[in-house]
């Protein structure tokens, strides 16, 4: 039967559309039916997502207003803002980069340029996927027993009254600084543990799809390994790290529940280092200095509160709703950017 | 040569990391063991606790920091329990409790050396609630809550309440354990904390009790008082009579809880103050605005201002612990 069949389709007469054996009609009809199965999926999701964000739109109308990114937290929904939680995400975003671009692009290199395939290597690479995998409270809990108490130590370190005494030889006196429980350091080091394996992965997918042949090319001008991997394998894999990056960054902003365990501010009248607009980041650079050691919130953790505060009028479903249309376009931004250094990191790749 | 003098470096910054010593120094212009005066910019008052409470201070908060523009609050919102393990931590200044500060809670803070001071700042009532198109029960008995929600309660329908009652099947929704709510409730109607029957569906989110009861023609819930005077066409409240009879049911309302007459499900809400912090004028200050200018924020957010007497006796607790400094 299949013979027959497999003779009948190698023979150059019998197209498609005429047919002309039952079992391949049935074959084309299931492969239609598939197709089509696969497509009402697709839309069937499109559909709902398009729901979501209709009606997420439609409650925002008339309550999303400039003046809505520069007010603060209120319990009067028609003054209630979202500055605090745009600022404290920023932050929270920056330095969480800062941490985990270092870090995961250099696991990722060491794991598939330097490291040896031995017994270690392997279980770290399998666990990788699974840590990904891991929900994101847990991190959180992690973040709470590991670096939570760090801030207390810091306080000590640095109410002014500490020295540093190098070998005896001289001491250098630390600053007095103002560390406030559940601060944005805190906050980045968790939501870094949260995103790293995700960088790492797809640092590593970057990594793999570099030809071989660029390497042994590079050793066999000469370049040292140090050299191969600087100058030919990272710039050939950055199109791929940089969106991996950016899409596990994107994921960083809309996680609230990590935050939530290292105690971040629920209701907030204030900006990290108290900068409430980009002009002051000029003005005063110096309070740029606190910024990581002081207390913040963020916008999906803004945004949970506000779905959860009751209302006669359900007035603050419109404030939840302004606050996930701004963190969406926020969101939509940077994953257009992830798109547009892909395209313009690609172009200069000639192989 | 080179590697050898770069290796030369690098162990003698390795080697200085490592003799590094962390050492105690005085700090500029204060004398020894006296803590330096904190930066004049950072007045910061640090709020944690039930969120029952915190609607009332996240309102009294605006209108405070509109008035002392160079303080600011840091509210965090975690639960009465949370709230006092973070004050025995010593994290906090005031702790903002739906209910009073349990012994053992008070002890801990005292092992750490925090005395903390009680002020009452509102009241909240609880409602017990039931779905609209139930039109057998407009007021209950203490007991009959108790014989639906004590643990291992048989209750399964209505008429096994009152065999006057239709058998229409019961539905229980309510706070979980991790709420003031739910402590309160519990104590009040089953006689001891956290006891509660299985058979009921648990939520940290009021809105999704209001849901339930209101889904179910058999639906009964509990819920503070706010979330009663915001949902009123959503659902209805129970008269609920301490005595034997329900006909002495009273209903929830801004009187029937000031006046102590809704018994005995309506409660006042507290922030335990560290009087440690209170030596700060900001937090001196700002505890002294829930007793005055707050209390209208009080019935705005839905909750019952203090009767006259109760706001008196709270401010005088204040006035005498500050005037102790």
């Amino acid at each position: 039967m299949s013979v027959a069949a497999g003779s009948q389709i190698a023979s150059p007469e019998i197209s498609f559309s005429s047919g002309g054996d039952s079992t391949i009609r049935r074959r084309l009809l299931l492969s239609l039916i598939f197709k089509w199965v696969c497509r009402l999926m697709t839309y069937g999701a499109l559909a709902v997502l398009a729901v979501l964000l209709t009606s997420i739109v439609w409650n925002s109308l008339g309550r999303l207003s400039p003046g809505f990114l520069v007010n603060h937290y209120s319990m009067n929904p028609a003054r209630c803002g979202i500055l605090a939680g745009v600022w404290g995400t920023f932050w929270l975003v920056l330095l969480t980069a800062c941490f985990s671009i270092p870090i995961g692009v250099g696991s990722a290199v060491y794991l598939e340029e330097l490291a040896r395939d031995n017994v270690i290597v392997r279980v770290i690479k399998v666990n990788l996927s699974n840590l990904a995998g891991v929900p994101s409270i847990v991190y959180g809990i992690l973040g709470l027993t590991a670096f939570r108490p760090m801030t207390l130590f810091l306080q000590e370190l640095f109410d002014g009254r500490h020295a540093i005494n190098v070998m005896g030889l001289f001491r250098v006196r630390l600053l007095q600084l103002e560390i406030f429980d559940g601060n944005v350091l805190v906050g980045a080091m968790t939501m870094s543990l949260v995103v790293l394996p995700t960088v790492i992965i797809a640092s590593q997918e970057a990594l793999r799809a570099v030809p071989s042949s660029i390497r042994i090319a590079s050793l066999a001008l000469g370049a040292t390994r140090w050299q191969t991997i600087w100058r030919q394998v990272i710039p050939a894999a950055l199109p791929g790290i940089s969106t991996g990056v950016i899409l596990s960054i994107s994921r960083a902003m809309g996680e609230a529940a990590p935050l939530m365990m290292i105690g971040v501010l629920t209701v907030a009248s204030m900006c990290p280092g108290g900068i409430e607009s980009p002009l002051q980041l000029i003005t005063n650079p110096t309070r740029v200095l606190s910024v990581p050691f002081d207390q913040f919130t963020a916008m999906p953790v803004e945004i949970y509160d506000w779905s959860k505060q009751p209302d006669p009028q359900d007035r603050f479903t419109a404030v939840a709703a302004s606050g996930i249309v701004v963190l969406l376009v926020v969101l939509l931004l940077i994953n257009a950017t992830a798109m547009i250094i892909r395209a313009k990191t690609a172009r200069g790749l000639k192989w | 040569m080179r590697e050898c003098v770069k290796l030369g470096v690098y162990l003698a910054m390795v080697l200085m990391v490592a003799g590094c010593t962390v050492e105690s120094v005085d700090a500029p212009g204060s004398s020894a063991g006296e803590a330096p005066a904190a930066a004049e910019s950072s007045k910061r008052i640090q709020v944690d606790g039930s969120s029952t409470v915190a609607k009332v201070a996240a309102a009294v908060q605006e209108e405070f920091e509109s008035r002392f523009t160079d303080t600011k609050v840091a509210l965090k919102v975690t639960g009465t329990g949370t709230g006092f393990k973070e004050m025995i931590a010593g994290r906090i200044d005031i702790a903002n409790a739906s209910r009073p500060v349990k012994e053992s809670e008070r002890s801990d803070c005292e092992k750490n050396g925090i005395e903390l001071l009680e002020l009452k700042i509102a009241l909240d009532g609880l409602t017990v609630c039931v779905n609209r198109e139930n039109d057998w029960v407009d007021s209950i008995t203490v007991a009959q809550l108790k014989k639906i929600w004590e643990p291992g309660s048989a209750v399964k329908s209505w008429k096994d309440v009152d065999p006057s009652w239709p058998d229409v099947p019961i539905a229980l929704f309510g706070p979980g354990e991790e709420s003031g709510t739910f402590d309160y409730f519990t104590e009040v109607i089953n006689g001891k904390e956290d006891l509660i029957t299985d058979n009921y569906s648990a939520s940290a989110d009021d809105n999704v009790t209001i849901t339930g009861v209101s889904g179910e023609k058999g639906g009964m819930g509990f819920f503070g008082c706010a979330y009663y005077f915001s949902n009123q066409d959503k659902v209805k409240a129970l008269r609920v009579s301490s005595t034997e009879s329900a006909a002495d049911g009273v209903l929830p309302s801004t009187e029937s809880v000031q006046t102590g007459a809704y018994k005995p499900l309506s409660r006042p809400l507290f922030i335990y103050v560290n009087r440690k912090s209170l030596a700060r004028p900001e937090v001196q200050d700002f505890a002294r605005f829930f007793l005055s200018e707050g209390q209208a924020q009080v019935s705005k957010v839905g909750y019952v201002p203090l009767a006259e007497a109760d706001l008196k006796a709270s401010v005088e607790a204040l006035d005498a612990a500050t005037s102790a400094k």
